[in-house]
């Protein structure tokens, strides 16, 4: 299924966050949005899952979503959102039981995800049991049970610390190579973008519109930290950017 | 600088840290009971505390001894109790309800937060004559007075709790497209289950009081009455066994949300 972004505007009262956007997700790549903090990149995104309203300009899905799959457009959020009285267990079985799907389906499809993203030993843990990144790949664990058409990942690495964020990266790898799924990723890092996305959009600062959009063909499997050529596009994506940080940066915040 | 400045002696980093976490020493706060008993049991018997001012303990506890073994303990006990729970049960739970509607639905907020706000401050104790015309002089108008004066506190305390209820915890259920319904009783009950049990704890102790002021204006049987009966015949010993038997029921109840938000909240810590 991909996803088509039809100049798409929108305002929070007077001031204007997105300007005229148009883009395509197609199916099976990961498009990765970058931009300078406050370009509208993360209202961008809960606009394309629905969580918000675009003023102008419409979100449209081409195409029918995968057989089984629960719910086409599924996020993973920066702060995890795990709730902190179910088990790792019972935060997966959270959102299969409003489709109906309980005991041994349930527990079929939990087994399944956690061995995923291995955390097989892990299922009776609480999220305060847990470190950061087993917290994230919890919450990737919970988007997979449902078999999203779409992922929606709003920063998903950004509150780790660098560490766990390289492992993440190649667990993100590792799953997307396994069984190719499409996403949208939010991010404020560069290196995550050169290092996940076949398709990198560049917004200007606010109001965010699309200043310029990199494509990486070189296969997410050989892509490694430090590569050459990935650090050249990385430079090139901090060029465009660097300015427009800077401005965004010592803008007065009145939102 | 040369080799002749003499290097001063080094000096210890002094501690600054610790302090403000208090921790639960269990013992500390029978010790302070037995403590203050002791003190006033010399005290009366020693005569710098005159029998007028206090009883003894040990003649408290001898009286408390005589309502156990006359049955009169339970006689009393046995309506205050039913009294406490019916009307703090009917008082809290619809205090429940409304603080969730209230926390949920814009005009139940609009138009609920202003009338509790001034429902809140006005002491029940004084409606009680009011509620006797009402619901007549029997047990109807002991359990609504205890009812409306555990809601009050119940209410403010509930929607605090679920303006509180974290909203990406909200948006996350809706992004996995949750029911209205299962993400009120998956996401925000629980998530408010902390302050709604802290809540609790306020408005069970205000139920205690208005039990005692409830039984009494009319009620034959009741610690209340009890303690009445023997004010009015300055008979200190038994005033003393009744207060005593409220304060165990304050300790008791409060004991028991101590049990259940172990239970229930043992995600916390």
């Amino acid at each position: 299924m991909d996803i088509r972004l039809d100049a798409i505007s929108h305002a929070y009262g007077g001031t204007e966050v997105l300007r005229d956007i148009s883009l395509d997700v197609p199916d099976g790549k990961i498009v990765c949005l970058v931009g300078p903090s406050g370009c509208g990149k993360s209202t961008l995104l809960r606009l394309i899952g629905g969580l918000e309203r675009a003023s102008k300009g419409r979100v449209l899905q081409l195409g029918t979503p995968p057989e089984g799959c629960l719910n086409p457009l599924t996020y993973v959020f920066q702060d995890f959102a795990l709730l902190p009285w179910r088990s790792v267990h019972g935060n997966i079985s959270l959102v299969l039981e409003d489709h109906g799907i309980k005991g041994e389906r349930a527990n079929a499809i939990i087994q399944d995800v956690l061995s995923r993203t291995k955390l097989t030993d892990f299922s009776t843990a609480l999220p305060r049991q847990l470190s950061g990144g087993m917290k994230q790949r919890v919450a990737i664990a919970r988007a997979l049970a449902v078999k999203p058409a779409v992922m929606l990942m709003d920063e998903p690495l950004s509150a780790l610390d660098s560490q766990t964020r390289e492992l993440l990266m190649d667990d993100l790898v590792a799953l997307w190579t396994r069984q190719q799924f499409t996403a949208v990723y939010v991010t404020h890092n560069l290196a995550e973008a050169v290092r996940l996305g076949h398709r990198i959009v560049v917004l200007s600062r606010r109001p965010g519109q699309v200043r310029e959009i990199v494509e990486i063909d070189k296969p997410l499997s050989e892509r490694s930290h430090g590569d050459a050529d990935l650090e050249r596009t990385q430079k090139h994506l901090w060029d465009l950017m660097r300015d427009e940080a800077r401005a965004a940066d010592e803008e007065l915040l009145d939102v | 600088m040369s080799d002749a400045v003499i290097k001063p002696e080094p000096i210890e980093v002094r501690f600054r840290g610790g302090g403000f976490a208090p921790k639960s020493r269990r013992w500390m706060g029978l010790a302070v009971f037995v403590f203050l008993i002791a003190i006033l049991e010399i005290g009366t018997r020693g005569g710098w505390i005159s029998s007028l001012t206090l009883p003894k303990p040990s003649d408290v506890l001898a009286t408390f001894g005589e309502l156990w073994e006359s049955g009169l303990l339970f006689k009393h006990l046995a309506p205050s109790l039913s009294r406490l729970a019916v009307g703090g049960a009917i008082g809290a739970s619809i205090g429940i309800v409304v603080g969730v509607l209230i926390g949920l639905f814009s005009y139940a907020r609009a138009g609920l937060v202003p009338l509790v706000a001034a429902i809140f401050p006005i002491p029940k104790i004084a409606l009680l004559p009011l509620f006797v015309i009402w619901f007549g002089i029997d047990e109807t108008s002991k359990y609504a007075l205890i009812a409306f004066g555990t809601f009050t506190p119940t209410v403010v305390a509930t929607y605090g709790a679920v303006d509180n209820v974290d909203r990406s915890l909200i948006r996350m259920g809706q992004s996995f497209g949750l029911s209205w319904f299962s993400i009120v009783r998956k996401i925000v009950l629980p998530g408010a289950m902390p302050g709604i049990l802290s809540g609790l704890r306020i408005s069970l102790a205000i139920a205690i009081i208005l039990l005692v002021a409830a039984e009494m204006l009319g009620a034959e049987y009741g610690i209340g009455a009890y303690i009445l009966e023997a004010g009015s015949l300055y008979d200190l010993e038994r005033l003393f066994a009744g207060v005593v038997i409220l304060s165990l029921l304050g300790v008791i109840l409060s004991t028991v949300i101590g049990f259940i938000e172990r239970r229930l909240l043992g995600w916390r810590e």
